[in-house]
């Protein structure tokens, strides 16, 4: 799902979907990401195109979200919460957990794919802290065990 | 027409105004950087604050954006709004400390470069006005650029920095930046700018490169004048 043509064809398959509604291009390129796990160039090109907005203004509103992602991502998002609250509950050292055992840093992806880090400012679960949300699931009191066990059984499953 | 009382004078003006028209038109000046008169206001470098008062309330606004109302009582230079206005020069001077355009406006308002407010290396004259990218939106039609990221990253340009091909070189962006950003590089029978190269057009009669062929072409598909009528410099015409 990764050829040009198929990125151009689901694409307009989406903006179809929203009936090419201008105020939706949030919408549509959330749609996107959900097909593709990032924003791919030729998606927002083609996004423009059917929608009838200039690619710089798509540009503009892809690089402005963070929920957003213009380099593909690994089949796991990590996000670790590094909100005050998580943060006086020892988010760091759980952040700092996770980049070692995945040797990557915030912002990135390894090299298998498999997993990509990503930091949060509080997900609304504050007493649960510290949090950390891996693909949609919360994990609350995290721990140095915890995050050994987690990756775990996430290798596992992946394979 | 809507009457208000700026400086201590009477002053009116129409109705659907904003105050810095209403404050201009009286003759005072207010120093601006974003309120290009090519483009819409975007209220993004924070200059033209002044202080109003309602009843015995006053507060800072920014006067490109507040639309005149009627009994407004304004202040354009006092000392809460001077020391707004330096406030905003520190933080622009510091984003931008190499643009002489704003050297010399924070010289004329006694602002300086602040220790506090660490300067910027990385950001080269551009104070993120969206002038450049209202122009190329709004009067030439084309959205070739606009400002990418948020917050520190911030950045103007064509959009994945690479070479816009919507763009047709015309320089109107170079024209309406306040600080003088923008690079245009003419070598006459080419221009460059955003990273791409133009081919220029001769004028059939004098033979001087005058405008970009894309910028021509471009033109003529819009008005629909053919494009030979269209390669006659301004001057021969
Ligand atoms: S390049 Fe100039 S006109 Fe464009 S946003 Fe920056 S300062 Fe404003
Ligand atoms: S700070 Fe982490 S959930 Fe609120
Ligand atoms: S002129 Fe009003 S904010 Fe720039």
């Amino acid at each position: 799902m990764s050829k040009v043509s198929d990125i151009k064809l689901k694409t307009k398959q989406i903006v179809k979907k929203h009936k090419g509604d201008k105020s939706a291009l949030i919408a549509v390129l959330q749609d996107i990401q959900e097909a593709f796990n990032y924003l791919p160039k030729e998606a927002l090109i083609t996004v423009g195109d059917a929608m009838g907005i200039p690619t710089s203004r798509v540009y503009e509103v892809a690089t402005f979200y963070n929920a957003f992602s213009l380099n593909p991502r690994g089949e796991h998002i990590v996000k670790i919460c590094v909100g005050t609250a998580c943060h006086v509950r020892g988010a760091s050292a759980i952040l700092d957990k996770f980049e070692r055992t995945l040797f990557i840093k915030p912002g990135e992806t390894n090299q298998d794919q498999k997993f990509s880090l990503e930091l949060v400012n509080c997900v609304g679960a504050c007493a649960l802290g510290p949090v950390v949300v891996i693909d949609t699931e919360y994990h609350g009191q995290m721990t140095m065990a915890k995050v050994d066990k987690i990756i775990g059984k996430l290798k596992e499953g992946a394979q | 027409m809507v009457n208000m009382i700026i400086d201590g004078k009477n002053i009116s003006a129409p109705k659907d105004t904003m105050l810095l028209a209403a404050i201009r038109g009286a003759g005072i000046s207010v120093p601006t950087l974003c309120a290009h008169e090519a483009v819409s206001r975007s209220g993004s470098c924070r200059l033209c604050v002044v202080e109003i008062k309602k009843g015995n309330r006053s507060r800072i606004v920014t006067s490109c954006l507040y639309g005149v109302e009627e009994g407004l009582v304004v202040d354009t230079k006092s000392d809460r709004v001077l020391n707004v206005r330096r406030l905003v020069m520190e933080l622009l001077l510091a984003r931008c400390p190499e643009s002489d355009v704003l050297q010399k406006m924070a010289l004329e308002m006694g602002a300086e470069p602040q220790p506090r407010f660490v300067a910027d290396t990385d950001k080269g004259k551009c104070i993120l006005c969206r002038s450049c990218v209202r122009v190329c939106e709004e009067v030439v039609g084309v959205s070739a650029i606009g400002l990418f990221a948020r917050g520190s990253q911030k950045t103007v340009g064509p959009p994945f920095h690479e070479q816009s091909d919507v763009c047709i070189g015309c320089g109107a962006c170079v024209y309406v930046c306040p600080t003088g950003h923008i690079e245009m590089i003419s070598t006459g029978e080419k221009r460059k700018i955003w990273g791409r190269r133009f081919k220029m057009q001769p004028c059939d009669k004098c033979g001087k490169f005058f405008a970009p062929v894309d910028q021509l072409k471009y033109i003529s598909k819009k008005t629909g004048v053919p494009f030979e009528e269209l390669s006659v410099c301004t001057d021969c015409r």
